[in-house]
């Protein structure tokens, strides 16, 4: 047993757990303050609902068995056969994996912020992780995305680009809110999410080695360059676009970075990182403003940040993919002497999981519509969703 | 010249906004307020002990009219705040003795 792995894997689990606070501070301050509990409880109720699905079949219908390039089977049902003898590391890293499982629906409630009623989320989660997240799991982890070449290292396609796609799905059928959009009810609540998300993103990213080894330093280092990269893009555009370096500006440009780098931290080095984040950064300043442009109503842009992040950072490891760097077993991207044939994988596998995970989306939440409902009442999105979903309100004032 | 003073829902106040801007007002004084009328207010429940929340959040609205639109603009508030529900609020008109603009020193309907 090395004991610096599993230290490294179970404190990395515990890092990506800390994520889905950071995201619902994130999500929450950019919200109205009279749905910000409503977010905050959506990214909460993921780590309720997704922990136990993941123990149960979650996490034996995405790796189990090894052979099979679609879906997982039961072998591994309610961690059969699974135990601590041994080195324990498949355990550690079952709670890592359950983790990523976790944020990855969390990263939806963004778009659909301000007007979805709280029971048809309750029951989106779940069914949208085991019809979604789980077979485009198994496809890019051991299944045939995998199969054919392709890489993601820490879930830019399997996390990023699955739930970003999937919630332009999600608005498409609940529709637009009732009212024109609000600025952030709280900056500052903003900034401390990103901050949190950053911090977590460390054990996202270079946790994903699954040892405590080189490719889990640069890995480190990769997710230090790229959100720092990419804030500074941003922020360096909004100057010079519309006259302030903004606090919201740094935050998405930062989050953008860490999204676009996620697929390709163990695979790149050098200046890559510095590029990935600029190069994301730059796009995905340019890409929150889609949303007014087509008309869907992507109320806090888990489309343009993190759809387009991380098919951005996925598609750009065809170009700085860097095996010598890591003695690795993958291909080399076209900057380090390699063809296009990593590129071409990789853009298959996006392609595949946008198909999969939009249609999927798109049906169970027209499912839903049609039998519980998607929105609340127009009182309800009036007056908020705090105090008629959850019977709180976040701020009280003088008591 | 009159004061009209407001107490609307807060969510109706882009509505009454948009519908006083039609009217032609020219400006208007918004406040958050809280307090209750016959609505009351409301319980929350925090570890299964409920709280009673007596003060409802509102919005007060203040303008100065003219004596010949203060029908007009109590008719557009009140057309743009309802929602046939209780609490939808009330409307106040006062008489204002003088005023003025602060940067020209205008007084009187000059200053409106």
């Amino acid at each position: 047993m090395d004991s610096g792995n599993m230290a490294w894997v179970l404190i990395s689990a515990a890092l990506v757990l800390f994520m889905i606070p950071g995201l619902a501070f994130f999500y929450g301050g950019m919200d109205r303050s009279r749905n910000v509990l409503n977010m905050l409880m959506m990214n909460f109720y993921c780590v309720l609902i997704i922990p136990i699905l993941w123990v149960v079949i979650g996490y034996s219908l995405a790796q189990t068995p090894f052979d099979n390039s679609f879906i997982g089977g039961f072998d591994s049902f309610f961690l059969k056969d699974i135990t601590a003898a041994g080195d324990g590391m498949s355990l550690a890293t079952i709670a890592f994996l359950g983790m990523f499982a976790a944020i990855t629906p969390a990263l939806i409630s963004g778009a659909v912020a301000d007007r979805m009623k709280f029971s048809a989320w309750a029951i989106f989660v779940p069914i949208w992780f085991l019809l979604v997240y789980v077979p485009v799991f198994k496809w890019v982890y051991g299944g045939w995305l995998g199969q054919r070449g392709s890489i993601d290292f820490a879930g830019g396609t399997a996390i990023h680009v699955n739930a970003g796609i999937a919630a332009l799905a999600a608005v498409m059928v609940l529709g637009k809110r009732r009212t024109a959009p609000t600025p952030p009810h709280s900056m500052p609540l903003v900034m401390i999410g990103t901050g949190i998300l950053w911090f977590g993103w460390f054990g996202f990213n270079a946790g994903s080695a699954l040892a405590a080894n080189g490719q889990a330093a640069q890995a480190f280092m990769n997710t230090f360059l790229a959100g720092a990269a990419a804030g500074l893009a941003w922020i360096l555009i909004e100057w010079m676009r519309d006259g302030h370096p903004t606090n919201l500006g740094a935050a998405s440009g930062i989050v953008a970075g860490l999204v676009a780098i996620t697929p390709a931290a163990g695979y790149v080095s050098g200046p890559a990182p510095i590029l990935i984040g600029l190069i994301a950064g730059a796009i995905c300043c340019y890409a929150v403003r889609l949303k007014n442009k087509f008309g869907y109503d992507d109320a806090l842009d888990v489309v343009g940040v993190h759809f387009v992040g991380g098919l951005v950072g996925s598609l750009l490891i065809g170009f700085f993919a860097n095996p010598a760097f890591f003695e690795g077993s993958f291909d080399e991207g076209i900057f380090y002497g390699g063809g296009a044939g990593l590129l071409v994988e990789q853009a298959i596998a996006n392609g595949a999981a946008i198909v999969w995970s939009f249609v999927l989306t798109y049906i169970i939440m027209m499912a839903l519509k049609k039998t519980i409902g998607v929105r609340v009442s127009p009182e309800t999105e009036s007056t908020g969703l705090d105090l008629a979903e959850h019977g709180e309100t976040a701020y009280h004032g003088a008591q | 010249m009159q004061l009209i003073t407001a107490i609307v829902k807060p969510f109706k106040i882009d509505d009454v906004k948009d519908a006083l801007k039609a009217a032609g007002i020219q400006g208007i004084t918004v406040s958050e307020v809280r307090g209750f009328g016959r609505q009351g207010g409301h319980t929350e429940t925090y570890r299964g002990a409920e709280y009673k929340i007596d003060f409802v959040p509102k919005v007060r609205l203040e303008i100065v009219v003219d004596n010949s639109e203060v029908d007009r603009v109590v008719e557009a508030i009140k057309a743009a705040a309802t929602t046939g529900k209780i609490g939808d609020g009330k409307i106040w008109v006062t008489n204002v003795d003088r005023i003025i603009r602060i940067r020209t020193g205008e007084e009187g309907s000059d200053a409106i």
